[in-house]
């Protein structure tokens, strides 16, 4: 299979579109008619769904290119959006191994991995890269492990030192995010930086997440999806640059809600590192106009009971109860009511 | 759990108390990396029990051509390290997890001192070949009863950084004087029997280390005991703990579905909530705090055990 890369934006024209395909392999992240956090981890690797954004272990999609373009444009304007404090350098190389190994695997016709010992030799066709280095040498390469390897890797990572029973955000490339900051939680542990979240302390959501991450063990990596809502399909809403994007939230009208708002869905992956223990958390985020997702009739059901029937804290807290009331209208003209099949892929 | 079947290419007495054994993919596929100071879970079908030991993994953690392990004879333990020794021979089939580390380097020491105590060695033994190949300063102290008894001393490069310590030959640990001379940021890990972890807690504490400081792995299979019994809250049903046993086998072996990991009381996966305790836990892990265990509200099965009139566990 190629893909046939778009040309397109995530600011200023968002020219953003998802095809026919990008449309039906949307990570549709309702399983049921009712949203609540749970532990919803699943294991992760190759031999998912033919198809589906679960098939590869770092999926490649027409947005690849342009996506890499605009996390270039965001690193330019805010370099410490790529952090890793000094200790995390081998998680960087780890990282980096299991990226190009991954993508050289799972897309031959894209990317080549040669190693001869240390003496490695890289090639990404798709963003016109060829680089010789040794691994483990960081003079090597034009920059950090991390940072040379997540300019190349779609999606956001964190990468979590592990010790004292606790994960540590450490390090991080994080141009694509739901409204966090990598700047403001380097350094935290996974109880502090999960602080703002609500309602999920009580209900002992972290313990019981932490446990499970902690004990991931070498070769079984696990997903789960989150989710939020996003005015226009713009990848950078960090705290940041709350002033560029919060203002777009008052611009909809239920005659541009369709195309306006999008579901944002992040697969996060969970992997253990070889050599340095830690735990790479890369968070993907894939963008749907909601008049693309209703092309679906089971997600255009499904989601407006979602959302009609959410906790007001959740919509908060997801920064999207100013609109809800526009969202629900706009999609109860697509609930007719039937009952919906279980699981979150299309019918037919 | 997350598992491969392996080949055991080798077995090898290293002491009379301890072998080595060597697992490999059997088509020859290479197995994921680690970390120095991961572990595996081997299983064990003998007869109609299920064993399941937890292993530190000794061999070079950049090396996926195979695992190894080194395990010393225990003969008033459970049986696992009996049916090992007695049992298993090269060519054999065994189940083995995927490798998890919960003894790890703490990266951000300025230098690693690795204590260890007897079989205690093995997770240092992975450790110190990462340390050698990222060229990190580290010093090691290994503490054994003979020269035949250590296994270790087989098992270790011949780098001056590693000090013997053997009881014998009067050469035993002075804690006080190499935990003393050890710059700022200096992070130090035990692993060997209880009494040495103790010392070092406590030398480090008379010292002034940082808690967060001082790591330590006691090498641990579930303790044997007196056989009890466990009522299961969920089916009402009544479950017999033999004194060979941990509570987690009995649940294994009645088919009560349960998550773990490791096995030795340190990764918290088969934390048991309890409903009623009349008698006293005596717990061996160290998952809880403190006060959750005298609280006597939880339990982790793997290595806990109880001791008086009832139990009954949300199970």
């Amino acid at each position: 299979m190629t893909i046939r890369f778009n040309d397109e934006t995530f600011r200023d024209d968002y020219s953003f579109r998802n095809s026919a395909t990008a449309i039906r392999r949307f990570p549709f992240p309702f399983d049921k008619d009712d949203y609540m956090y749970s532990v919803n981890m699943e294991p992760h690797g190759t031999g998912g769904r033919a198809g589906s954004v679960f098939e590869k272990r770092f999926d490649v999609d027409e947005h690849y290119v342009a996506e890499m373009r605009d996390r270039a444009i965001t690193l330019a304007g805010d370099p410490l959006r790529c952090q890793s404090l000094p200790h995390m350098e081998l998680a960087g190389w780890d990282l980096l191994e299991l990226i190009m190994q991954c993508k050289a695997e799972d897309y031959p016709d894209l990317f080549q991995l040669h190693r001869d010992g240390d003496r490695w030799h890289w090639i990404n066709r798709p963003l016109g890269i060829e680089q010789r280095f040794t691994f483990l040498d960081p003079t090597t390469l034009p920059c950090g492990p991390m940072e040379y390897i997540t300019r190349q890797a779609q999606g956001d990572f964190a990468v979590l030192d592990q010790r004292e029973n606790n994960l540590w955000m450490d390090a991080g490339m994080v141009t694509s995010q739901a409204d966090w900051s990598l700047d403001f939680d380097i350094g935290m542990n996974f109880f502090e930086w999960h602080a703002p979240v609500p309602k999920a302390a009580e209900m002992g959501i972290f313990q019981r997440a932490l446990k499970f991450l902690l004990a991931i063990p070498q070769g079984a990596p696990s997903r789960r999806l989150n989710w939020t809502m996003t005015v226009n399909p713009r990848l950078d809403t960090s705290p940041e640059n709350y002033h560029l994007w919060g203002p777009e939230k008052r611009t909809i009208t239920p005659e541009n809600v369709g195309a306006k708002q999008y579901l944002r869905v992040e697969l996060q992956s969970f992997w253990r590192l070889p050599r340095s223990n830690a735990l790479a958390f890369p968070i993907r985020c894939y963008l749907i106009a909601l008049e693309d997702l209703v092309t679906v009739p089971k997600w255009a059901r499904r989601l407006h009971r979602v959302i009609r029937d959410l906790p007001d804290e959740l919509a908060e807290y997801k920064g999207f109860a100013v609109n809800r009331p526009i969202i629900i209208d706009y999609l109860a003209q697509f609930d007719d009511g039937k009952p919906t099949s279980p699981g979150i892929f299309p019918d037919d | 759990m997350t598992s491969l079947m392996l080949r055991v290419a080798e077995a090898e007495s290293l002491t009379p108390l301890v072998k080595r054994f060597r697992f490999e993919h059997p088509r020859g596929e290479s197995l994921p990396l680690f970390s120095g100071g991961a572990h595996v879970v081997v299983e064990m079908p003998d007869g109609d029990v299920l064993r399941r030991n937890a292993y530190s993994l000794i061999s070079d953690p950049q090396d996926g051509s195979g695992y190894e392990i080194a395990v010393r004879r225990e003969d008033g333990g459970r049986g696992g390290s009996r049916f090992m020794h007695a049992r298993v021979r090269p060519g054999d089939l065994l189940r083995i997890s995927l490798p998890l580390n919960l003894f790890a380097l703490d990266l951000r020491a300025r230098k690693h001192v690795l204590i260890a105590g007897g079989i205690g060695i093995t997770p240092f033994v992975a450790q110190v070949r990462q340390l050698l190949r990222m060229q990190l300063p580290f010093e090691l102290h290994y503490g054994a009863r003979s020269r035949d008894e250590a296994a270790g001393l087989r098992l270790l490069p011949d780098v001056p950084h590693i000090h013997f310590h053997i009881s014998d030959e009067s050469n035993r640990m002075d804690l006080g004087a190499f935990l003393s001379a050890q710059p700022l940021g200096t992070h130090v890990y035990t692993c060997g029997p209880e009494g040495l972890i103790n010392a070092v807690a406590q030398t480090g504490a008379r010292l002034g280390w940082p808690k967060t400081a001082l790591h330590s792995e006691v090498f641990q299979a579930p303790p044997p005991g007196r056989p009890f019994e466990v009522v299961l809250a969920r089916s009402g049903r009544t479950i017999e703990v033999g004194a060979h046993q941990s509570l987690l086998e009995a649940l294994e072996a009645a088919e009560v579905e349960i998550d773990w990991s490791c096995r030795g009381g340190a990764c918290g996966r088969c934390e048991t909530r309890v409903v009623s305790c009349h008698g006293r836990i005596e717990h061996h892990d160290h998952w809880l705090s403190e006060d959750e265990q005298s609280a006597q509200t939880r339990i982790m099965p793997c290595v806990s055990r109880f001791r008086g009139e009832s139990l009954i566990i949300d199970r």
